[in-house]
């Protein structure tokens, strides 16, 4: 069993986003290990690109204080680099295609293999792209982990049916939505996907309140948590690591009950 | 599963998932209606009655006689209504927007041409309209963005990463996925996942088509060069197409180099611009060594962009066209030449191309011909330029 089945394995898997490089890369090496204590399963890591046009306003912020900060995508490396022992969980990385296409593709690949990285969302690589990743991907056994949205529709199947590690599923960009419509749309997406494939599937929800959490957990086998911790570490900036790790305790707390 | 839309390497559909349905739909709707003749006579119309095309070639004696050279015409697309080559894409799109029971559309917009002809055509074929304005933008072209207003769009100031027109494209998408069902993304250029560079390009060959019959009918034969500005490159690319096949037509796009391809105020992405992907595309985008997009400058709102569309790359790097830098200085200097010389004010995005256009008329033989597509006019600019000049005064 790989590391990112195993983090599913009988449970539901809680997935703390972070940009990378918010506040410092210090921090993020600090995050990364009292998340890892606190009960993360797998740990989502974001490296900031320019123009995150798949991002909110929290996460955009988070990213503009990562370059503040002096970011670069081989500092993220050496840093991962130096805790890698020290990490049991799953680490992927989030990013955008151009990030990874101007590092070099092999380059990129064999440094996430030095640091022990399991997979990689790749946010502007949709179905009809994948070509431009999957073969270094598979060369270095990195994960290229698929996105579905409520919006797929048709292409659900298809993408579910080659998805690798964990499925990401988007709810929807607008918060705001119904929670009754927004039941129906995961239903009717789920259904899709467990169709043709029994993958995890995880939702990357911009979740603002636990009630709406507790709402659709039943129907995912993970959650992402990406604006609500991001937010926490805007709000408290180098001061941020005890409210990270009460919100994730808290958090686990909640799933349990799911389990 | 083949990647779509593509130019040699360049082009493709780089989006999120979620915007895949919108694009995808976007396609099927315009593979459906491109050959439809209903919508053909109807944008035909739209083109013809509203737009006022066909838009006029003008031989500009007293410049060809005064740079000593090639005979130079004039692509007046500044005289349609709107003030520029804008509004023969966003009539056809806003048309297929109708066809395809959209209520609403967004833009971009840099200059603020782009979003006063969506605005025009939202407004008169009864769509919402919301437009997306980097900050920088609307300070530039204040006028533009009340004049939108007049025509009953919604303008949002963006306030995201260097406040221009990348953000703008930023901005939109994210509003897009957002709200895709009743709402189409009217993009502007010819760059953006496919089918847009295709789209905007078909809707824009009409200039190159018209060049080619109006040239003929004055002189019964081709151009030797056809010059036009390239921000992402929808008039040039306009311009060229119907040339591409002929070979003896030199095509030369003119970049924004602000102060200078050798510093770091400039937005010539042919110079300057690496191999990448973002906004929807392959193509060559100015940027750092991380992949991060740089922040680009150029005295004209509408080619501060840092990527170019992708067919563009193809052709430059087929040398079927030719890319040249042209710095605010000179694109300045030719704004002033052409109204003085001709009594046009051209934009200051067209500037760049006349900006060119003197540099090699002086070296052409008096019997080969220039065409210049003038892509607009610079009555949106004068303030800007008087401020250039150290003229302070606002609009």
């Amino acid at each position: 069993m790989n590391k990112i089945e195993e983090a599913f394995k009988d449970k539901k898997a809680i997935i703390p986003f972070i940009t990378a490089g918010d506040t410092s890369l210090e921090m993020t090496k600090k995050l990364i290990l009292s998340m890892q204590k606190n009960r993360a399963d797998l740990i989502e890591i974001g490296i900031p690109f320019s123009d995150p046009i798949a991002e909110d306003i929290t996460v955009q912020n988070a990213n503009k204080r990562a370059f503040k900060a002096g970011f670069s995508v081989d500092k993220l490396f050496d840093t991962i680099k130096e805790i890698k022992d020290e990490i049991f969980i799953p680490l992927v990385f989030m990013t955008y295609i151009n990030v990874i296409y101007t590092y070099g593709k092999d380059r990129f690949m064999k440094r996430c293999v030095e640091c022990g990285i399991s997979g990689i969302i790749v946010s502007d690589i949709p179905f009809e792209e994948k070509d431009e990743l999957i073969n270094i991907c598979a060369k270095f056994h990195i994960a290229l982990i698929s996105s579905v949205s409520v919006s797929s529709n048709e292409r659900t199947e298809m993408i579910a049916k080659e998805a690798e590690g964990f499925l990401c599923c988007v709810s929807t960009f607008d918060a705001r939505s119904e929670i009754n419509k927004i039941k129906t749309d995961i239903e009717l997406m789920l259904k899709k996907v467990r169709n043709v494939s029994d993958i995890p599937c995880v939702l990357n929800f911009d979740i603002s309140s636990m009630d709406r959490l507790k709402e659709v957990l039943s129907f995912f086998d993970g959650v992402i948590i990406s604006s609500a911790i991001v937010g926490i570490i805007e709000k408290y900036k180098e001061e941020c690591l005890p409210y990270i790790e009460k919100y994730i305790k808290d958090l686990g707390d909640i799933v349990k009950d799911y389990n | 599963m083949k990647s779509k839309g593509r130019f040699g390497k360049y082009g493709g559909q780089y989006v999120p998932e979620v915007l895949m349905s919108a694009v995808l739909e976007v396609e099927k709707a315009y593979e459906k209606y491109k050959d439809d003749p209903e919508f053909k006579l109807e944008l035909e119309d739209l083109l013809k009655n509203y737009a006022g095309r066909p838009s006029l070639l003008y031989e500009a004696k007293k410049m060809s006689e005064d740079l000593g050279g090639a005979k130079i015409y004039l692509k007046r697309e500044d005289l349609n209504h709107t003030g520029s080559h804008k509004i023969n894409n966003v009539l056809g799109q806003v048309l297929l927007a109708k066809k395809m029971g959209k209520k609403r559309v967004i833009a971009e917009t840099g200059a603020g041409q782009h979003g006063v002809a969506t605005a025009t055509a939202a407004a008169l074929m009864d769509m919402e309209c919301e437009i997306f304005m980097g900050k920088e933008d609307t300070i530039r072209q204040a006028l533009n963005v009340f004049r939108m207003e007049l025509l009953g769009a919604k303008v949002h100031t963006v306030t995201s990463g260097t406040m221009t027109l990348k953000d703008a494209v930023n901005e939109t998408m994210r509003e897009w996925a957002k709200r895709m069902d009743d709402t189409l993304y009217v993009l502007g250029s010819v760059m953006g996942p496919h089918p847009f560079p295709t789209l905007v390009r078909d809707f824009q060959k009409i200039i190159g088509k018209e060049i080619k019959e109006q040239l003929f009918e004055r002189e019964g034969k081709l151009p030797d060069a056809v010059i036009a500005c390239v921000g992402g490159g929808s008039n040039a690319m306009g311009a060229f197409y119907e040339f591409i096949k002929d070979k003896s037509v030199r095509l030369i796009g003119c970049e924004a180099a602000g102060y200078g391809v050798d510093t770091d105020k400039s937005a010539a992405t042919v110079a300057n611009g690496k191999t990448g992907i973002f906004h929807g595309m392959k193509s060559l985008f100015c940027q750092n060594q991380d992949g991060q997009i740089s922040p680009v400058y150029s005295i004209s709102a509408g080619l501060d962009y840092p990527g170019i569309g992708p067919e563009h790359v193809m052709l430059f790097e087929e040398k079927r066209a030719e890319y040249v830098p042209i710095t605010d200085d000179e694109a300045v200097n030719a704004f002033e030449y052409l109204s003085r010389k001709e009594g046009i004010i051209p934009a200051i995005e067209s500037a760049h191309a006349v900006a060119y256009a003197m540099k090699i008329a002086p070296t052409m033989k008096k019997d080969q011909i220039i065409v210049i597509n003038i892509s607009g006019r610079g009555d949106k600019d004068v303030a800007a330029i008087a401020r250039y000049k150290g003229v302070d005064i606002y609009e």
